[in-house]
């Protein structure tokens, strides 16, 4: 299950902000503060998050210090399922 | 005529009670902020200056983020008679060091007397400042964090220095973001705020029954002039939200409209993009839009297809398409430059792509040829005079395209401290040199790019040499080989950056560390986001005669070869 997420998004984030398909992301690479994610996506990651993992992110909650890198958001959305 | 301190005395006096900041914070109740809350919180900040030997003519930096302080920060520098300029936060992620260099070169450009900002951000600060040897006096703690500042008290306003400036005296500073816009503060007199906010506001109807809603930066002029110091001198309510806040929620503008029967809003031309493809439904339940008259695209190019996009999304609630009008400006007119008729839709016009690209001629489309899509930024405001100039200076016909050059009652007094680039951006007779292509047809002005080599990204300027120099420090790339560009993206609206740079390697895995550590280093060094970084051999870039990155030359042999490679630009 954890996998499947952590899967899911590394390749969400991978190809539609990175545009770099092939591309591995990993566990604890940081990508808010490391700026491969910019502030502009975190909307669309929280309504793809919402719509794939059926979990509602408050937006105060998307921010570098709890939502950095692919680790924390799976057990962030893990924890909320 | 009078100045900022007897307009605010003014409404001290006359409308104590009235609200004149809302202030939004996520997950809070609103705060409102009377004019006597102001005046009190600001003369609060009247005392801090003067005790801390502050005097009117002194600069005074702002570092302070979304806050009612803020205001009484910025206002009580105005009541002291001080210049107060706001300088942008340190965000999580830039690279504190590369603040520090900003700050200090900030410092030694525009002489500050004082810094205001947090207690946790003290040392950050006080790490860029040489004591004994710079401009600052003093490091002030703002108040809200248990700061060394006066409490909020009744004003005194014989003594406040404010009330003696003259309408020539600067009123304030404002800057660009990045190390090349630090060093070019537009310094802006109270006359010429006045002038701009009498025929701003002839331009779009202003009345005392309008609502303003805004989530923009206030180191911005978009955000500073017509959402801050427009509402607050000419008694308008302002309802304030962070951009830290709209961007992770865009809905909250929306709400706040409804709320609060907002009229006006200025937002960027990527907003409109931003806002139809990101708002869910639910968080628009309840939601009406009909107060609303104007929402006013402007700072970066407007784009019809955004226009259209929004007005299908929001209509629903209420939303005319009337409401989405356009507008043109500049910190160095105060703000606006032109501005489109609010009771009519922008002019648009299909005009053919050869022509404009190869003849510099924006010829309406024809016989079914390649076209490019334009949107009016409406006509001069009342007080502007507007020319379209060859390289040489002359006039050019309608629809030829040209550098932009202005005249009004509101110009900038100079580039702080720089008379020698404050000079060389006029031409004879007192005609400021935009910068900006455009043509004019019908007393309409179309903006057609930039003759400066700038990146517009979400309404903030952002120079590429600054990006390029970061990306020098990386280990691998050729020094003075990188170029980075904006590549329009319709779907954001706004542009993406590129950086391409020069490499000896082709080993794959070492190609990729290096593209992390481009990305990485400019995002640390410039909290700007690389869209695509792409990584050449060398001799790729294209340079000019004389040695530097011919940037445009670059951006077109990158989007061939995209091209030819299929990939998305």
């Amino acid at each position: 299950m954890t996998d499947m997420i952590y899967e899911k998004l590394a390749t969400y984030i991978a190809t539609e902000f990175l545009k770099q398909p092939g591309r591995i992301l990993k566990p604890d690479e940081p990508l808010l503060s490391s700026g491969l994610v910019d502030s502009f996506h975190l909307v669309d990651l929280s309504l793809f998050v919402e719509s794939n993992f059926g979990v509602r992110i408050d937006d105060a909650e998307l921010n570098a210090s709890s939502f950095d890198n692919l680790d924390q958001m799976t057990k962030f959305i893990k924890d909320r399922q | 005529m009078p100045n900022f301190s007897n307009i605010l005395q003014r409404h001290y006096e006359q409308t104590p009670d009235k609200v004149s900041v809302i202030m939004q914070f996520a997950g809070q109740p609103d705060i409102p902020v009377t004019y006597r809350d102001l005046i009190h919180g600001s003369s609060g900040y009247v005392q801090t200056y003067k005790r801390h030997g502050i005097q009117p003519g002194d600069v005074i930096l702002l570092i302070l983020q979304h806050d009612v302080d803020l205001i009484y920060a910025y206002f009580g520098a105005v009541l002291l008679g001080a210049i107060p300029s706001i300088m942008p936060f340190l965000t999580e992620k830039l690279l504190p060091d590369r603040y520090r260099t900003d700050l200090t070169q900030l410092v030694a450009h525009t002489q500050p007397t004082a810094i205001v900002t947090y207690r946790e951000f003290e040392a950050e600060i006080r790490a860029a400042l040489k004591p004994g040897e710079d401009s600052v006096k003093a490091v002030i703690i703002s108040d809200l964090a248990g700061g060394s500042g006066n409490p909020p008290c009744p004003p005194n306003f014989a003594s406040f220095g404010g009330l003696l400036r003259k309408e020539e005296d600067v009123a304030l500073l404002q800057h660009s973001s990045g190390s090349t816009g630090l060093q070019k503060g537009v310094a802006l007199s109270h006359r010429s705020i006045l002038n701009h906010l009498d025929a701003y506001a002839e331009s779009i109807c202003l009345t005392q029954d309008d609502v303003i809603v805004s989530w923009l930066p206030l180191y911005h002029d978009m955000g500073l002039i017509a959402c801050f110091l427009m509402p607050i001198l000419r008694g308008i309510p302002v309802v304030q939200m962070s951009p830290f806040d709209w961007v992770r929620a865009p809905y909250r503008l929306f709400q706040s409209i409804s709320t609060y029967h907002g009229t006006l809003t200025w937002l960027p031309n990527f907003a409109y993009n931003f806002c139809a493809q990101k708002v869910r439904d639910r968080d628009m339940e309840g939601v009406d839009l009909s107060s609303w008259r104007a929402t006013i695209n402007t700072a970066e190019p407007g784009k019809y297809q955004g226009h259209l996009m929004f007005y299908e999304r929001f209509k629903k609630y209420g939303l005319r398409f009337l409401t989405l009008q356009t507008s043109y400006g500049m910190a160095e007119n105060v703000f606006a430059v032109t501005q489109n008729d609010l009771s009519k839709l922008p002019y648009v016009e299909e005009v053919d792509r050869e022509s404009f690209t190869t003849d510099l001629i924006a010829r309406p489309a024809f016989d079914g040829r390649p076209s490019i899509q334009m949107m009016s930024c409406g006509k001069p405001i009342p007080n502007t005079f507007i020319r379209v100039v060859d390289k040489n200076g002359h006039d050019l016909p309608e629809r030829h395209i040209g550098e932009i050059v202005l005249k009004s009652n509101c110009m900038l007094t100079s580039y702080y401290k720089r008379p020698d680039i404050t000079r060389k951006a006029f031409l004879e007779g007192g005609w400021y040199m935009s910068g900006d292509y455009g043509y004019i047809f019908n007393g309409e002005v179309y903006f057609a790019g930039r003759k400066k080599d700038l990146i517009i990204i979400g309404g903030k300027n952002i120079y590429p040499q600054d990006l390029e120099q970061l990306a020098y420090e990386v280990q691998g790339v050729h020094p003075g080989r990188a170029s980075a560009f904006g590549v329009f993206n319709d779907t954001t609206g706004t542009e993406d950056v590129v950086m391409v740079a020069e490499v000896d390697t082709e080993d794959p895995l070492e190609c990729q560390k290096i593209a992390d550590e481009i990305r990485a280093v400019v995002t640390r060094g410039s909290a700007v986001a690389l869209r695509f970084v792409y990584l050449v051999k060398h001799p790729w870039l294209v340079k000019t005669s004389s040695g530097k990155t011919a940037r445009s030359a670059n951006r077109d042999k990158f989007l061939k070869e995209m091209q030819v490679k299929g990939q998305a630009y």
